[in-house]
Protein backbone atom coordinates (compact mmCIF):
# COMPACT_ATOMS: atom_id res chain seq x y z
CA UNK A 1 0.00 0.00 0.00
CA UNK A 2 1.22 3.54 -0.73
CA UNK A 3 2.91 5.40 2.09
CA UNK A 4 1.73 8.87 3.02
CA UNK A 5 4.94 9.36 5.00
CA UNK A 6 8.25 7.57 4.78
CA UNK A 7 10.96 8.25 7.35
CA UNK A 8 14.45 7.02 6.54
CA UNK A 9 17.05 7.21 9.34
CA UNK A 10 15.65 10.52 10.48
CA UNK A 11 17.24 12.45 13.33
CA UNK A 12 16.38 15.84 14.78
CA UNK A 13 18.21 18.16 17.10
CA UNK A 14 17.45 21.74 18.10
CA UNK A 15 20.46 24.00 17.75
CA UNK A 16 23.57 22.37 19.16
CA UNK A 17 21.73 20.24 21.72
CA UNK A 18 21.48 16.47 21.79
CA UNK A 19 19.25 14.72 19.28
CA UNK A 20 15.64 14.66 20.42
CA UNK A 21 14.76 12.14 17.71
CA UNK A 22 17.14 9.41 16.53
CA UNK A 23 17.16 6.89 13.73
CA UNK A 24 13.45 7.07 12.94
CA UNK A 25 12.78 4.58 10.22
CA UNK A 26 9.13 3.91 9.42
CA UNK A 27 6.28 4.34 6.98
CA UNK A 28 2.76 5.58 7.54
CA UNK A 29 0.40 3.83 5.18
CA UNK A 30 -2.19 5.87 3.33
CA UNK A 31 -5.57 5.56 4.98
CA UNK A 32 -4.27 4.05 8.23
CA UNK A 33 -4.98 5.26 11.78
CA UNK A 34 -2.06 5.69 14.17
CA UNK A 35 -1.73 6.56 17.80
CA UNK A 36 1.56 8.09 18.87
CA UNK A 37 2.38 7.51 22.53
CA UNK A 38 5.29 7.99 24.82
CA UNK A 39 6.23 9.69 28.03
CA UNK A 40 6.46 13.47 28.22
CA UNK A 41 9.68 14.56 26.53
CA UNK A 42 9.93 11.39 24.46
CA UNK A 43 9.74 13.46 21.25
CA UNK A 44 6.09 13.09 20.22
CA UNK A 45 5.56 16.78 19.43
CA UNK A 46 8.89 16.92 17.57
CA UNK A 47 7.89 13.94 15.47
CA UNK A 48 4.55 15.57 14.71
CA UNK A 49 6.37 18.78 13.69
CA UNK A 50 8.37 16.78 11.17
CA UNK A 51 5.13 15.30 9.87
CA UNK A 52 3.36 18.61 9.40
CA UNK A 53 6.45 20.27 7.90
CA UNK A 54 7.06 22.74 10.70
CA UNK A 55 10.57 21.38 11.14
CA UNK A 56 13.21 19.89 8.88
CA UNK A 57 15.15 16.82 9.99
CA UNK A 58 18.81 17.40 10.81
CA UNK A 59 19.63 14.07 9.19
CA UNK A 60 17.90 11.38 7.23
CA UNK A 61 15.15 11.71 4.65
CA UNK A 62 11.40 12.24 4.83
CA UNK A 63 9.05 11.56 1.95
CA UNK A 64 5.52 12.93 2.23
CA UNK A 65 2.83 12.12 -0.32
CA UNK A 66 5.54 10.43 -2.37
CA UNK A 67 7.78 13.52 -2.52
CA UNK A 68 11.15 13.92 -0.90
CA UNK A 69 10.70 17.03 1.25
CA UNK A 70 13.60 16.98 3.73
CA UNK A 71 15.54 19.52 1.71
CA UNK A 72 12.83 20.80 -0.58
CA UNK A 73 12.88 24.59 -1.15
CA UNK A 74 10.56 26.27 1.32
CA UNK A 75 8.41 27.83 -1.41
CA UNK A 76 7.42 24.32 -2.53
CA UNK A 77 6.04 23.37 0.89
CA UNK A 78 2.69 25.28 1.11
CA UNK A 79 0.82 22.96 -1.31
CA UNK A 80 1.87 19.98 0.84
CA UNK A 81 0.88 21.75 4.06
CA UNK A 82 -2.61 22.28 2.62
CA UNK A 83 -2.96 18.51 2.40
CA UNK A 84 -2.27 18.19 6.13
CA UNK A 85 -4.65 19.08 8.94
CA UNK A 86 -3.09 19.84 12.31
CA UNK A 87 -4.64 20.00 15.77
CA UNK A 88 -2.11 21.70 18.00
CA UNK A 89 -1.77 20.95 21.70
CA UNK A 90 -2.10 24.67 22.47
CA UNK A 91 -4.88 25.08 19.83
CA UNK A 92 -3.06 27.93 18.03
CA UNK A 93 -6.24 29.86 17.35
CA UNK A 94 -5.92 33.46 16.19
CA UNK A 95 -7.27 35.47 19.13
CA UNK A 96 -8.71 38.42 17.22
CA UNK A 97 -10.63 36.24 14.76
CA UNK A 98 -14.03 34.73 15.48
CA UNK A 99 -14.47 30.97 15.74
CA UNK A 100 -16.02 31.14 12.26
CA UNK A 101 -13.02 32.94 10.75
CA UNK A 102 -10.57 30.60 12.49
CA UNK A 103 -12.29 27.56 11.04
CA UNK A 104 -12.61 29.21 7.62
CA UNK A 105 -8.90 30.08 7.43
CA UNK A 106 -7.66 26.92 5.65
CA UNK A 107 -10.39 27.27 3.02
CA UNK A 108 -9.54 30.92 2.42
CA UNK A 109 -5.82 30.20 2.25
CA UNK A 110 -6.61 27.54 -0.33
CA UNK A 111 -8.40 30.20 -2.36
CA UNK A 112 -12.07 29.38 -1.65
CA UNK A 113 -14.54 32.18 -2.35
CA UNK A 114 -16.63 33.62 0.48
CA UNK A 115 -19.81 31.96 -0.82
CA UNK A 116 -18.06 28.58 -0.76
CA UNK A 117 -16.87 29.07 2.80
CA UNK A 118 -20.06 29.92 4.66
CA UNK A 119 -21.86 26.55 4.36
CA UNK A 120 -19.01 24.14 5.17
CA UNK A 121 -17.84 26.23 8.12
CA UNK A 122 -21.34 26.49 9.64
CA UNK A 123 -21.76 22.76 9.16
CA UNK A 124 -18.43 21.99 10.79
CA UNK A 125 -19.12 24.29 13.73
CA UNK A 126 -22.47 22.63 14.20
CA UNK A 127 -20.82 19.24 14.16
CA UNK A 128 -18.42 20.16 16.96
CA UNK A 129 -21.33 21.69 18.90
CA UNK A 130 -20.38 25.32 18.44
CA UNK A 131 -23.03 26.53 15.99
CA UNK A 132 -24.15 29.23 18.41
CA UNK A 133 -20.58 30.33 19.16
CA UNK A 134 -19.54 31.12 15.58
CA UNK A 135 -18.93 34.79 16.24
CA UNK A 136 -17.20 34.27 19.60
CA UNK A 137 -13.48 34.97 19.79
CA UNK A 138 -11.11 32.42 21.32
CA UNK A 139 -10.47 34.32 24.58
CA UNK A 140 -14.19 34.13 25.34
CA UNK A 141 -14.32 30.36 24.70
CA UNK A 142 -13.57 27.67 27.26
CA UNK A 143 -10.57 25.38 26.76
CA UNK A 144 -12.80 22.62 25.43
CA UNK A 145 -14.55 24.95 23.04
CA UNK A 146 -11.22 26.25 21.76
CA UNK A 147 -10.05 22.70 21.20
CA UNK A 148 -13.16 21.93 19.18
CA UNK A 149 -12.61 25.05 17.05
CA UNK A 150 -9.01 23.91 16.49
CA UNK A 151 -10.21 20.46 15.42
CA UNK A 152 -12.85 21.96 13.12
CA UNK A 153 -10.14 24.10 11.50
CA UNK A 154 -7.88 21.07 11.05
CA UNK A 155 -10.47 18.96 9.26
CA UNK A 156 -12.48 21.61 7.36
CA UNK A 157 -10.71 20.99 4.04
CA UNK A 158 -10.71 17.18 4.31
CA UNK A 159 -6.93 16.74 4.67
CA UNK A 160 -5.14 13.65 3.38
CA UNK A 161 -3.12 13.51 6.57
CA UNK A 162 -4.52 14.58 9.94
CA UNK A 163 -2.04 15.15 12.75
CA UNK A 164 -3.41 15.79 16.23
CA UNK A 165 -1.44 16.51 19.37
CA UNK A 166 -3.48 15.53 22.44
CA UNK A 167 -6.75 16.48 20.72
CA UNK A 168 -9.00 15.32 23.54
CA UNK A 169 -7.02 16.72 26.42
CA UNK A 170 -9.48 19.48 27.26
CA UNK A 171 -12.84 17.96 26.43
CA UNK A 172 -15.17 15.73 28.41
CA UNK A 173 -15.53 12.03 27.67
CA UNK A 174 -18.63 12.50 25.56
CA UNK A 175 -17.03 15.16 23.36
CA UNK A 176 -13.83 13.08 23.19
CA UNK A 177 -15.84 10.21 21.77
CA UNK A 178 -17.56 12.49 19.26
CA UNK A 179 -14.23 13.92 18.15
CA UNK A 180 -12.72 10.48 17.79
CA UNK A 181 -15.82 9.55 15.82
CA UNK A 182 -15.05 12.44 13.47
CA UNK A 183 -11.43 11.31 13.13
CA UNK A 184 -12.56 7.76 12.46
CA UNK A 185 -15.07 8.96 9.87
CA UNK A 186 -12.37 10.97 8.12
CA UNK A 187 -10.11 7.95 8.28
CA UNK A 188 -12.77 5.83 6.60
CA UNK A 189 -12.90 8.42 3.81
CA UNK A 190 -9.18 7.85 3.24
CA UNK A 191 -7.51 10.36 5.53
CA UNK A 192 -4.43 9.05 7.30
CA UNK A 193 -4.74 9.98 10.98
CA UNK A 194 -1.93 10.33 13.50
CA UNK A 195 -3.04 11.16 17.06
CA UNK A 196 -0.56 11.78 19.84
CA UNK A 197 -2.17 10.90 23.15
CA UNK A 198 -1.64 9.52 26.63
CA UNK A 199 -5.23 8.36 26.80
CA UNK A 200 -5.16 4.56 26.87
CA UNK A 201 -8.96 4.45 26.87
CA UNK A 202 -9.01 6.34 23.61
CA UNK A 203 -6.53 3.93 22.06
CA UNK A 204 -8.49 0.92 23.23
CA UNK A 205 -11.71 2.43 21.89
CA UNK A 206 -10.29 2.66 18.38
CA UNK A 207 -9.97 -0.85 17.03
CA UNK A 208 -7.66 -1.31 14.10
CA UNK A 209 -5.49 1.68 14.99
CA UNK A 210 -1.77 1.08 15.06
CA UNK A 211 0.51 2.19 17.81
CA UNK A 212 3.72 4.14 17.51
CA UNK A 213 5.61 4.44 20.75
CA UNK A 214 8.52 6.80 21.29
CA UNK A 215 11.05 6.34 24.06
CA UNK A 216 13.85 8.87 24.44
CA UNK A 217 13.55 9.92 20.82
CA UNK A 218 13.62 6.45 19.31
CA UNK A 219 10.82 4.35 17.97
CA UNK A 220 9.33 1.36 19.73
CA UNK A 221 6.91 -0.54 17.58
CA UNK A 222 4.56 -2.85 19.47
CA UNK A 223 2.53 -3.71 16.39
CA UNK A 224 5.64 -4.25 14.26
CA UNK A 225 3.75 -2.83 11.33
CA UNK A 226 5.67 0.38 10.89
CA UNK A 227 9.08 -0.74 9.79
CA UNK A 228 9.89 -0.81 6.14
CA UNK A 229 9.63 -4.32 4.86
CA UNK A 230 12.93 -5.69 3.55
CA UNK A 231 11.13 -6.33 0.25
CA UNK A 232 10.14 -4.54 -1.85
CA UNK A 233 13.19 -2.26 -1.68
CA UNK A 234 12.93 1.30 -0.43
CA UNK A 235 11.31 3.58 -2.89
CA UNK A 236 8.76 1.06 -4.05
CA UNK A 237 5.23 1.89 -2.99
CA UNK B 1 -0.82 43.49 -10.62
CA UNK B 2 -2.76 45.41 -8.00
CA UNK B 3 -5.02 42.55 -6.89
CA UNK B 4 -3.36 42.66 -3.47
CA UNK B 5 -5.06 46.03 -2.92
CA UNK B 6 -8.51 44.50 -3.16
CA UNK B 7 -8.87 41.90 -0.45
CA UNK B 8 -12.02 40.58 1.17
CA UNK B 9 -13.18 41.80 4.60
CA UNK B 10 -12.21 38.37 5.97
CA UNK B 11 -8.64 38.83 4.80
CA UNK B 12 -8.57 42.34 6.25
CA UNK B 13 -9.64 40.92 9.62
CA UNK B 14 -6.54 38.70 9.67
CA UNK B 15 -4.33 41.53 10.87
CA UNK B 16 -6.92 42.73 13.36
CA UNK B 17 -8.29 46.22 13.86
CA UNK B 18 -6.04 48.47 15.87
CA UNK B 19 -7.70 51.09 18.06
CA UNK B 20 -5.05 53.61 17.04
CA UNK B 21 -2.97 53.77 13.92
CA UNK B 22 0.73 53.10 13.94
CA UNK B 23 3.04 56.12 13.52
CA UNK B 24 3.89 55.17 9.93
CA UNK B 25 1.47 57.64 8.25
CA UNK B 26 2.80 60.46 10.43
CA UNK B 27 6.43 59.66 9.63
CA UNK B 28 5.63 59.40 5.91
CA UNK B 29 3.64 62.66 6.07
CA UNK B 30 6.60 64.54 7.58
CA UNK B 31 8.95 63.04 5.00
CA UNK B 32 6.57 63.85 2.15
CA UNK B 33 6.11 67.44 3.40
CA UNK B 34 9.87 68.00 3.62
CA UNK B 35 10.62 66.28 0.31
CA UNK B 36 8.02 68.44 -1.46
CA UNK B 37 9.44 71.69 -0.08
CA UNK B 38 13.02 70.75 -0.88
CA UNK B 39 12.09 69.51 -4.35
CA UNK B 40 10.16 72.74 -5.02
CA UNK B 41 13.17 74.76 -3.90
CA UNK B 42 15.47 72.72 -6.12
CA UNK B 43 13.20 73.14 -9.14
CA UNK B 44 12.87 76.88 -8.50
CA UNK B 45 16.65 77.18 -8.28
CA UNK B 46 17.00 75.32 -11.56
CA UNK B 47 14.53 77.71 -13.19
CA UNK B 48 16.36 80.71 -11.73
CA UNK B 49 19.64 79.42 -13.14
CA UNK B 50 18.00 78.92 -16.55
CA UNK B 51 16.52 82.42 -16.57
CA UNK B 52 19.87 83.91 -15.57
CA UNK B 53 21.73 81.83 -18.09
CA UNK B 54 19.42 82.85 -20.93
CA UNK B 55 19.78 86.51 -19.96
CA UNK B 56 23.57 86.58 -20.03
CA UNK B 57 24.62 83.88 -22.44
CA UNK B 58 24.90 86.34 -25.38
CA UNK B 59 25.95 89.41 -23.39
CA UNK B 60 29.51 90.78 -23.31
CA UNK B 61 31.24 93.87 -21.95
CA UNK B 62 34.12 95.90 -23.38
CA UNK B 63 36.39 97.50 -20.80
CA UNK B 64 38.29 100.53 -22.12
CA UNK B 65 41.04 101.46 -19.68
CA UNK B 66 41.60 104.97 -20.98
CA UNK B 67 38.24 106.25 -19.87
CA UNK B 68 35.65 107.76 -22.19
CA UNK B 69 38.11 109.25 -24.73
CA UNK B 70 37.57 106.50 -27.31
CA UNK B 71 34.14 105.47 -26.10
CA UNK B 72 32.05 106.87 -28.97
CA UNK B 73 34.40 105.48 -31.63
CA UNK B 74 34.42 102.04 -30.07
CA UNK B 75 30.64 102.11 -29.59
CA UNK B 76 29.90 103.01 -33.21
CA UNK B 77 32.40 100.41 -34.48
CA UNK B 78 30.86 97.67 -32.35
CA UNK B 79 27.35 98.61 -33.46
CA UNK B 80 28.41 98.46 -37.11
CA UNK B 81 29.83 94.95 -36.90
CA UNK B 82 27.88 91.95 -38.14
CA UNK B 83 26.60 89.61 -35.44
CA UNK B 84 26.11 92.38 -32.90
CA UNK B 85 22.49 92.68 -31.87
CA UNK B 86 22.90 95.85 -29.84
CA UNK B 87 25.43 97.84 -27.81
CA UNK B 88 25.05 100.39 -25.02
CA UNK B 89 27.65 102.40 -23.15
CA UNK B 90 27.37 102.33 -19.40
CA UNK B 91 27.15 105.98 -18.22
CA UNK B 92 30.11 107.13 -16.20
CA UNK B 93 27.78 108.13 -13.37
CA UNK B 94 26.61 104.52 -13.13
CA UNK B 95 30.18 103.33 -13.02
CA UNK B 96 31.00 105.75 -10.21
CA UNK B 97 27.91 104.59 -8.30
CA UNK B 98 29.16 101.05 -8.52
CA UNK B 99 32.62 102.05 -7.36
CA UNK B 100 31.09 103.95 -4.44
CA UNK B 101 30.30 100.61 -2.78
CA UNK B 102 34.02 100.02 -2.33
CA UNK B 103 35.56 103.50 -2.39
CA UNK B 104 32.88 105.60 -0.74
CA UNK B 105 32.64 109.31 -1.65
CA UNK B 106 36.12 109.14 -3.23
CA UNK B 107 34.52 107.39 -6.16
CA UNK B 108 32.97 110.69 -7.21
CA UNK B 109 36.34 112.40 -7.41
CA UNK B 110 37.19 113.63 -10.90
CA UNK B 111 40.80 112.67 -10.23
CA UNK B 112 39.83 109.03 -10.10
CA UNK B 113 40.17 107.48 -13.55
CA UNK B 114 37.11 105.40 -14.34
CA UNK B 115 37.26 102.84 -17.15
CA UNK B 116 34.62 103.13 -19.81
CA UNK B 117 32.31 100.17 -20.27
CA UNK B 118 30.18 99.06 -23.21
CA UNK B 119 27.67 96.23 -22.92
CA UNK B 120 26.74 94.46 -26.13
CA UNK B 121 24.69 91.45 -27.18
CA UNK B 122 25.64 89.15 -30.01
CA UNK B 123 23.67 86.90 -32.29
CA UNK B 124 24.56 83.27 -32.86
CA UNK B 125 27.71 82.91 -34.99
CA UNK B 126 29.13 86.34 -34.18
CA UNK B 127 32.91 86.55 -34.57
CA UNK B 128 34.14 87.76 -31.20
CA UNK B 129 37.78 87.62 -32.31
CA UNK B 130 37.12 90.09 -35.14
CA UNK B 131 35.24 92.42 -32.78
CA UNK B 132 38.10 92.29 -30.30
CA UNK B 133 40.64 93.10 -33.03
CA UNK B 134 38.66 96.12 -34.23
CA UNK B 135 38.19 97.39 -30.68
CA UNK B 136 41.89 96.89 -29.91
CA UNK B 137 42.80 98.89 -33.03
CA UNK B 138 40.78 101.85 -31.77
CA UNK B 139 41.47 101.61 -28.03
CA UNK B 140 44.68 99.85 -27.08
CA UNK B 141 44.32 97.69 -23.96
CA UNK B 142 40.57 97.32 -24.33
CA UNK B 143 39.30 93.80 -23.59
CA UNK B 144 36.09 91.89 -24.02
CA UNK B 145 34.64 90.09 -20.98
CA UNK B 146 31.76 87.58 -21.17
CA UNK B 147 29.06 88.27 -18.58
CA UNK B 148 28.73 84.55 -17.95
CA UNK B 149 32.34 84.52 -16.73
CA UNK B 150 31.49 87.23 -14.21
CA UNK B 151 28.55 85.31 -12.78
CA UNK B 152 30.17 81.87 -13.02
CA UNK B 153 30.63 81.60 -9.22
CA UNK B 154 26.93 82.40 -8.74
CA UNK B 155 25.92 79.81 -11.35
CA UNK B 156 28.17 77.26 -9.68
CA UNK B 157 26.50 78.01 -6.34
CA UNK B 158 23.06 77.57 -7.91
CA UNK B 159 24.11 74.25 -9.43
CA UNK B 160 25.55 73.12 -6.11
CA UNK B 161 22.32 74.07 -4.32
CA UNK B 162 20.34 72.03 -6.86
CA UNK B 163 22.60 69.03 -6.24
CA UNK B 164 22.18 69.50 -2.49
CA UNK B 165 18.39 69.65 -2.93
CA UNK B 166 18.42 66.47 -5.01
CA UNK B 167 20.66 64.80 -2.43
CA UNK B 168 18.30 65.79 0.38
CA UNK B 169 15.30 64.45 -1.56
CA UNK B 170 17.11 61.13 -2.06
CA UNK B 171 18.26 61.08 1.57
CA UNK B 172 14.76 61.74 2.88
CA UNK B 173 13.36 59.10 0.54
CA UNK B 174 15.90 56.65 1.95
CA UNK B 175 14.90 57.68 5.48
CA UNK B 176 11.23 57.12 4.59
CA UNK B 177 12.14 53.70 3.20
CA UNK B 178 14.02 52.87 6.41
CA UNK B 179 10.98 53.93 8.45
CA UNK B 180 8.83 51.63 6.35
CA UNK B 181 11.24 48.73 6.90
CA UNK B 182 11.03 49.31 10.66
CA UNK B 183 7.24 49.52 10.46
CA UNK B 184 7.12 46.29 8.44
CA UNK B 185 9.35 44.49 10.92
CA UNK B 186 7.26 45.80 13.80
CA UNK B 187 4.09 44.59 12.10
CA UNK B 188 5.69 41.18 11.49
CA UNK B 189 6.63 40.93 15.17
CA UNK B 190 3.15 41.95 16.25
CA UNK B 191 1.53 39.39 13.97
CA UNK B 192 4.17 36.65 14.24
CA UNK B 193 1.67 34.18 15.69
CA UNK B 194 -0.87 34.80 12.93
CA UNK B 195 1.86 34.35 10.32
CA UNK B 196 2.98 31.06 11.88
CA UNK B 197 -0.58 29.77 11.86
CA UNK B 198 -1.08 30.87 8.26
CA UNK B 199 2.17 29.24 7.16
CA UNK B 200 1.20 26.11 9.07
CA UNK B 201 -2.03 25.72 7.12
CA UNK B 202 -0.33 26.28 3.79
CA UNK B 203 -0.33 30.04 3.16
CA UNK B 204 2.42 31.14 0.80
CA UNK B 205 4.82 33.97 1.57
CA UNK B 206 3.09 36.01 -1.09
CA UNK B 207 -0.32 35.59 0.55
CA UNK B 208 1.09 36.76 3.88
CA UNK B 209 3.07 39.56 2.25
CA UNK B 210 0.01 40.94 0.48
CA UNK B 211 -1.70 41.56 3.81
CA UNK B 212 1.17 43.67 5.11
CA UNK B 213 1.90 45.28 1.75
CA UNK B 214 -1.66 46.53 1.50
CA UNK B 215 -1.71 47.88 5.06
CA UNK B 216 1.59 49.73 4.63
CA UNK B 217 0.62 50.98 1.16
CA UNK B 218 -2.55 52.54 2.60
CA UNK B 219 -0.62 54.09 5.51
CA UNK B 220 2.02 55.43 3.10
CA UNK B 221 -0.59 56.83 0.73
CA UNK B 222 -2.46 58.62 3.52
CA UNK B 223 0.80 60.01 4.93
CA UNK B 224 2.37 61.09 1.66
CA UNK B 225 -0.78 62.74 0.31
CA UNK B 226 -1.39 64.56 3.61
CA UNK B 227 2.25 65.71 3.72
CA UNK B 228 2.12 66.76 0.08
CA UNK B 229 -1.09 68.69 0.64
CA UNK B 230 0.43 70.55 3.60
CA UNK B 231 3.53 71.34 1.53
CA UNK B 232 1.37 72.68 -1.30
CA UNK B 233 -0.33 75.07 1.14
CA UNK B 234 3.03 76.28 2.41
CA UNK B 235 4.29 76.80 -1.16
CA UNK B 236 1.20 78.82 -2.00
CA UNK B 237 1.69 80.97 1.11
CA UNK B 238 5.37 81.47 0.24
CA UNK B 239 4.44 82.50 -3.26
CA UNK B 240 2.20 85.20 -1.91
CA UNK B 241 -1.20 83.74 -2.65
CA UNK B 242 -3.10 81.85 -5.27
CA UNK B 243 -2.68 84.61 -7.87
CA UNK B 244 1.05 83.99 -7.86
CA UNK B 245 0.82 80.25 -7.49
CA UNK B 246 4.14 78.66 -8.13
CA UNK B 247 6.19 81.82 -7.89
CA UNK B 248 8.93 81.69 -5.34
CA UNK B 249 11.08 84.50 -4.04
CA UNK B 250 13.42 86.15 -6.50
CA UNK B 251 11.10 85.81 -9.42
CA UNK B 252 11.88 82.13 -9.90
CA UNK B 253 8.74 80.37 -11.00
CA UNK B 254 7.56 76.79 -11.07
CA UNK B 255 6.27 75.77 -14.46
CA UNK B 256 3.58 73.23 -15.28
CA UNK B 257 6.23 70.51 -15.63
CA UNK B 258 7.56 71.33 -12.18
CA UNK B 259 4.09 71.28 -10.64
CA UNK B 260 3.44 67.90 -12.26
CA UNK B 261 6.68 66.54 -10.82
CA UNK B 262 5.72 67.86 -7.38
CA UNK B 263 2.22 66.39 -7.68
CA UNK B 264 3.72 63.00 -8.57
CA UNK B 265 6.06 62.93 -5.57
CA UNK B 266 3.49 61.66 -3.01
CA UNK B 267 2.57 58.83 -5.37
CA UNK B 268 6.21 57.99 -6.00
CA UNK B 269 6.78 57.96 -2.25
CA UNK B 270 3.79 55.62 -1.81
CA UNK B 271 5.12 53.33 -4.53
CA UNK B 272 8.57 53.33 -2.92
CA UNK B 273 7.12 52.53 0.52
CA UNK B 274 4.99 49.73 -0.90
CA UNK B 275 7.89 48.16 -2.74
CA UNK B 276 10.16 48.45 0.30
CA UNK B 277 7.49 46.93 2.55
CA UNK B 278 6.96 44.02 0.17
CA UNK B 279 10.69 43.35 -0.09
CA UNK B 280 11.24 43.64 3.68
CA UNK B 281 8.34 41.31 4.52
CA UNK B 282 9.29 38.71 1.90
CA UNK B 283 12.88 38.74 3.11
CA UNK B 284 11.82 38.37 6.75
CA UNK B 285 9.43 35.53 5.93
CA UNK B 286 12.16 33.62 4.12
CA UNK B 287 13.98 33.30 7.44
CA UNK B 288 11.17 31.04 8.70
CA UNK B 289 10.57 27.52 7.40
Amino acid sequence: MAAVADFDSVGLRYGTGAEVLRDLDFRLRTGAFYFLTGASGAGKTSLLKLLYLAQRPTRGRIRLFGEELSEAPRETLPPFRRRIGVVFQDFRLIRHLSAFDNVALPLRVAGAKDEDVEGPVREMLAWVGLADRASARPPTLSGGEQQRVAIARAVINRPELLVADEPTGNVDADMANRLMGLFTALNRLGTTVVVATHDVGLINATPGAQLIRLENGTLVDPTRSLRNPPNPPRGAA
Amino acid sequence: MFDWLFVSPAERRLLGASSRRAPTPWVIAIMSFTIMLIAATGLALANTANVLNRAIEARYAIEIPGGSANLDAVLSTVRSMSGVAGAEAVPESDMRKILERWLGPAAQSRELPVPALINFDVRQGANLGAIEQRVEAIAAGARIVAHRDSVAPLMQSLTLLQVVALGLVLLLSAAAAAAVVLAARGALDTHRFTIEVMHGIGATDLQVTHLFQRKIAIDAFIGSVAGGFAAAIVLLLLAGGAAFAGELTGGATLGIDDLLILALLPFLLTALATWVARTAVLRALREAL
